[in-house]
């Protein structure tokens, strides 16, 4: 899932500070999961400005509400009803979130209340991690299922660079080699012989060097 | 045992410490609470094993909440007793009284009534 945080209620604060009627849109998916952006998030998040403007002395209406998706139309449409009832939107869903409701409600400002990290899995309570950078063109096959795109700081394909310790990033103690990763479950695999092959030079167009990208199904289009 | 505890503040009864939400406890500050407290049972002795501890790490997102919008995150605390420490239930009500007492009152209660009364 799509990974993304809160961003601290004071850069929020200075954002719509100019605005009176302000709507928190959260976002139940991704962000919910993460705990970043769900419903409860925009509860919290509406009760804080709400106190702090309340004490400032402003006059703000702050309302709530969260849509099943952010990136998907029929959902956004839910707040077109609405939508003259505000002078902004906080969307607390992802990047894609945000830029979709923007796209869609032209004249109405819409702010990021989230910072948008990474595609990862739910490591452990509280512990998100990054796993796939959508590079376009999946090597997981042949690695093992372990990426070395995402999670080699400098995306080799063919082995370790010389900074590999004990099975650690020359980062850190804190970030595993991913290499080290792919060797050991392909070890696990039986699956060596694959380390020997060298990989050839990837199509790095699928991924960003390529420009936005996009899919077209036409078998799906109606 | 009679003890006595101070008149001034309301207890909300909970199956367990581990239902209280961030949520719940900016809901009484923006009502206008002073300050507020959750008591749950020593940590270690959760009859559902995490309630209390993620009670307290509530309890601590909502103080710093508190804190980035001006109301104070002291006014908030988690305090751990067991079911038959009814004197020290008495001991930390007074405790977080006096301290609220100490504090004054929530901006946001002070905002409210102003308001109330230009209106
Ligand atoms: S808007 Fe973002 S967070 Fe929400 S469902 Fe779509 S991708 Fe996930
Ligand atoms: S190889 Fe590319 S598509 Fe596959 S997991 Fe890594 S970044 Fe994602």
């Amino acid at each position: 899932m799509i990974i993304a945080e809160k961003k601290p209620i004071q850069e929020i604060i200075e954002e719509v500070q100019n605005f009176d009627r302000i709507l928190i849109l959260g976002c139940n998916e991704c962000v919910t999961v993460c705990e970043a952006g769900g419903k409860k998030e925009v509860e919290v998040l509406a009760s804080a400005l709400r106190m702090y403007f309340i004490t400032q002395g402003k006059e703000k209406v702050i309302s709530e509400h969260t849509l099943e998706r952010q990136c998907d139309h029929e959902y956004l449409e839910e707040i077109r009803k609405n939508i003259d009832n505000y002078d902004a939107i906080v969307s607390l869903a992802c990047g894609v979130g945000v830029q979709f409701a923007a796209e869609k409600y032209l004249t109405m400002p819409l702010l990021p209340g989230v910072n948008t990290i990474c595609l990862g899995a739910n490591e452990d309570r509280g512990l998100w991690t990054e796993r796939c950078q959508a590079c376009g063109s999946c090597v997981l096959a042949r690695t093992g299922g372990i990426c070395p795109v995402s999670r080699c700081a400098k995306r080799v394909l063919n082995g370790p660079c010389g900074g590999s310790t004990n099975g650690k990033c020359e980062l850190g103690p804190d970030t595993d080699c991913a290499w080290q990763l792919i060797v050991d479950r392909l070890k696990a695999l039986d699956k060596m012989d694959d380390y020997e092959k060298i990989a050839p030079i990837k199509d790095w167009s699928t991924d960003r060097a390529g420009g936005p990208r996009t899919v077209t199904r036409e078998d799906v289009k109606i | 045992m009679r003890l006595k505890i101070p008149t001034n503040f309301r207890i909300v009864r909970l199956p367990c410490t581990g239902k209280i939400d961030i949520i719940h406890i900016l809901r009484a500050f923006e009502k206008g609470a002073d300050g507020l407290y959750v008591v749950g049972c020593m940590e270690g002795d959760c009859h559902f094993n995490q309630g209390n501890f993620r009670a307290r790490k509530r309890v601590e997102q909502a103080a710093k909440i508190l804190d980035q919008v001006g109301v104070g995150g002291e006014r908030v605390r988690m305090y751990n007793l067991s079911s038959g420490e009814g004197p020290l239930f008495a001991q930390y009500s007074i405790e977080m009284v006096n301290k609220i007492k100490e504090m004054g009152p929530s901006p946001v209660r002070l905002a409210k009534q102003k308001k109330a009364t230009a209106a």
